[in-house]
């Protein structure tokens, strides 16, 4: 297999030559030595002070059936995202503000709700963060907030969602919501500590039957637009607040963690019976999770125990009781740019009896142990422009699944278009995913960012 | 130190290998290396220049149909304390384009077993660890594959010297296990003063040529050979890939604490320098 070597040598390239090399470097930029210029690193924001970035980004979703209480469109929304980003790098101090307007004629709702994040302008974060210690990040303001080992599947995060929109097909980072909150993190060889304030409650935003039909269960029906559910929400500063606490470290491969939590159910999970509203009740969580590479792939354990605090022993039908959550997971790749990842997740909510003695008859009863599988596969083409994606969740427990099929492609540098499906099964009206079947919907979107 | 000199000399030659000596204390002359010293010192220059060291990448990468899509990132690299050719760290902060700005990426490398790797969304603060992969696999949707980034380990091959000119040792690999390499064989141009890889031919089991990777700049930054400009040409998919580095730092004392998920969520400004 000779190749002739001759034709083949490559010329020195420049800034090799056979010149001595005590001869002192050749600055980069003069001599002919480097025939092209050093190259200026250019971001969007160079000219200023500060660095810009944004999209637009419109994109639009329709329920497949036809739904007898809410319209054909899930989805029908042009946003601009800005983002100001600052560093200061003596103090060790960054500012950001992420913020979005929205032009939403599905909804049609303008008026400004900062705090629920509906209406014209979405501020998804404005803070600050820094390091007064050496050994202590302090983060200062509206922030998103991630921890724990799941995928889609959230234990041991109790920071707010935006169920609605990952619902109906806005993009996956709109799955959270922004708390407006204190995060310390303290660094030590033994333990990290990461300390998460909330002064006031942030809730999940949970389905909004403006747009989603879901399962009302005053009325044992799935329900649309005309009936909203009111509800009362703990909002007083500091004494409705949230702590979350996570203590982590790495032990040679394995990420060890372990949780608290001290706030309320994120989502309803109450009643007030004289006015019907739905409450918010007291919880606390505890939880441990482990993380490792394990074979190929990365196996995670997750577990936590939910402790509703209003109803300790599960028979006040009119709050959620105490639970279990625990989930194993396992991702991996399959063969190049396919990767495939798999948890099992289970619910056992105790009291079981107390809960079943506060049911009215003839309602639907929820079963002691709810066991849901998901997985997802991930397959990157093209050159890693074209991602197509598939996440399952299935319950065999309530007999009910949500698939989100996605497929992406990066056009180029700025241009990004998605397509799209949330599609929704259930032998039951009642169940988990089972409640949402008339809004199974179809979306699609283009992006332009900078 | 030993100095053998072979007759007849020039004095050219003789300041070479002074210089060569000096740069690289406890060498034999040029002539007298063996292949895998060279794969050594070239393994090296390649991908341990100093003790940790900071770039800021600019990588082009051209489809078969001259579209470009420009990818910038800073990666900050240390090595573990220790024998050359020992562990490493690296963690990458992405500038651009927009879809992967402020994304960070942090590779613990392993000699001799699956990397540790970690990918940080900032949208989503989620810290998410990666499953080993092939890798061979594309490194950021380029023509440079995972390894070519991180460096291959050297017993993966065998080497061979095949030929030694005025400026290069030109040395032949083979993959041991062939399934870790998706070509049959590889040449490697190795700068004999530098010990630079300045350009490295993927054949496949015919022998045609594959893939091809270029250098096509150098200079010396702190006195380390550094590559400022690369190519990377697929000739099986037409397309081609430029890399330019800039900004390049060396021994600037990045700490081990860098590369771990505080530094992932909050990007360590003071050690990417100019953003």
């Amino acid at each position: 297999m000779a190749q002739d070597d001759d034709e083949e040598e490559p010329a020195l390239p420049s800034g090799l030559g056979d010149q001595d090399d005590d001869e002192p470097p050749v600055p980069a930029g003069l001599g002919e030595t480097t025939s092209d210029e050093p190259v200026v690193v250019e971001s969007a924001g160079r000219s200023l002070p500060f660095e810009l970035r944004g999209f637009a980004d419109i994109r639009g979703g329709m329920r497949v059936r036809s739904d007898p209480d809410l319209e054909r469109p899930t989805l029908g929304e042009a946003r601009l995202q800005l983002e100001v980003e600052r560093s200061w790098t003596p103090l060790s101090l960054t500012a950001r503000v992420a913020g979005d307007l929205l032009f939403d004629p599905v909804v049609g709702d303008y008026e400004l709700h900062l705090e629920t994040g509906s209406g014209a302008v979405d501020l998804r974060e404005a803070n600050v963060v820094a390091s007064p210690l050496e050994a202590l990040d302090v983060k200062v303001g509206r922030q998103i907030l991630t921890w724990g080992t799941g995928d889609l599947v959230f234990i041991n995060d109790l920071f707010p969602k935006d169920w609605t929109a990952f619902l109906v097909g806005r993009d996956i980072e709109y799955l959270k919501a922004p708390s407006d909150a204190v995060k310390l993190s303290g660094f030590h060889e033994l333990v990290n500590l990461d300390f998460a304030y909330t002064p006031v409650f942030d809730a999940d935003r949970f389905p909004d039957r403006r747009r989603l039909s879901s399962w009302d269960p005053t009325q044992g029906r799935i329900a649309g637009a005309d009936d909203q559910v009111p509800t009362v929400r703990p909002d007083r500063w500091f004494r409705d607040s949230e702590w979350a606490v996570r203590a982590h470290r790495r032990l040679g491969l394995f990420e060890l963690a372990a949780y608290g939590y001290w706030g309320f159910w994120k989502s309803p999970a109450g009643a007030d019976p004289g006015s019907g509203s739905a409450t918010f009740p007291a919880l606390s969580v505890y939880g441990a999770s482990i993380r490792a590479p394990l074979g190929r792939g990365i196996a995670n354990v997750e577990a936590g125990y939910c402790d509703s605090r209003d109803d300790r022993t599960g028979d006040d039908p009119l709050v959620r009781n105490d639970e279990v959550r625990a989930l194993v997971g396992y991702e991996r790749e399959l063969r190049p740019n396919v990767t495939l990842g798999a948890q099992y997740y289970v619910e056992w909510m105790l009291d079981y009896e107390g809960y079943r003695a506060g049911i009215p008859a003839g309602s639907p009863t929820a079963d002691e142990v709810r066991h849901v599988l998901t997985t997802r596969l991930t397959w990157l083409s093209r050159s890693q422009t074209v991602m197509s994606s598939l996440f399952v969740f299935v319950s065999p427990s309530d007999g009910d699944a949500y698939l989100i099929p996605q497929v992406t492609y990066q056009v180029d540098d700025h241009w990004r278009l998605q397509a799209g499906a949330n599609v929704f099964l259930g032998r039951e009206d009642h169940t988990f995913f089972g409640q949402f079947e008339n809004n199974t919907n179809v979306y699609a979107a283009a992006r332009y960012a900078w | 130190m030993e100095r053998r000199i072979r007759t007849p000399i020039t004095r050219g030659v003789v300041a070479v290998a002074v210089a060569a000596m000096l740069l690289f204390p406890g060498a034999a002359a040029a002539e007298d290396l063996d292949v895998d010293e060279i794969v050594q010192r070239a393994n090296k220059v390649a991908y341990y220049q100093g003790d940790d060291g900071r770039a800021v990448v600019k990588m082009t990468i051209f489809d078969s149909k001259g579209g470009e899509r420009v990818r910038k990132l800073t990666m900050l690299r240390r090595d573990d304390p220790g024998q050359d050719g020992a562990d490493q760290k690296f963690y990458v902060y992405f500038h651009e384009p927009a879809d992967i700005a402020k994304m960070v990426f942090v590779v613990h490398k392993k000699t001799g077993g699956s990397d540790d790797r970690w990918l940080y969304l900032p949208n989503l603060d989620l810290v998410k660890r990666i499953a080993a992969s092939d890798k061979r696999t594309s490194f950021a949707g380029s023509d440079f594959v995972y390894e070519d980034v991180s460096g291959r380990e050297l017993d993966e091959d065998k080497h061979e010297l095949v030929k030694t000119t005025k400026d290069y040792y030109v040395l032949e690999h083979t993959p041991k296990d062939p399934s870790t390499l998706e070509y049959a064989s590889y040449k490697m141009w190795v700068h004999r003063d530098t010990f630079l890889p300045t350009k490295v031919v993927y054949y496949d089991a015919k022998g045609n040529k594959k893939r091809v990777m270029t250098v096509d700049s150098v200079t010396k930054v702190q006195g380390f050979t550094t590559i400022e400009k690369t190519t990377m040409e697929n000739l099986a998919t037409g397309t081609k890939t430029v890399v330019e580095y800039s900004d390049v730092e060396y021994d600037i004392g990045i700490p081990d604490k860098v590369f771990t998920e505080r530094y992932l969520r909050r990007a360590p400004v003071k050690y990417l320098g100019a953003k």
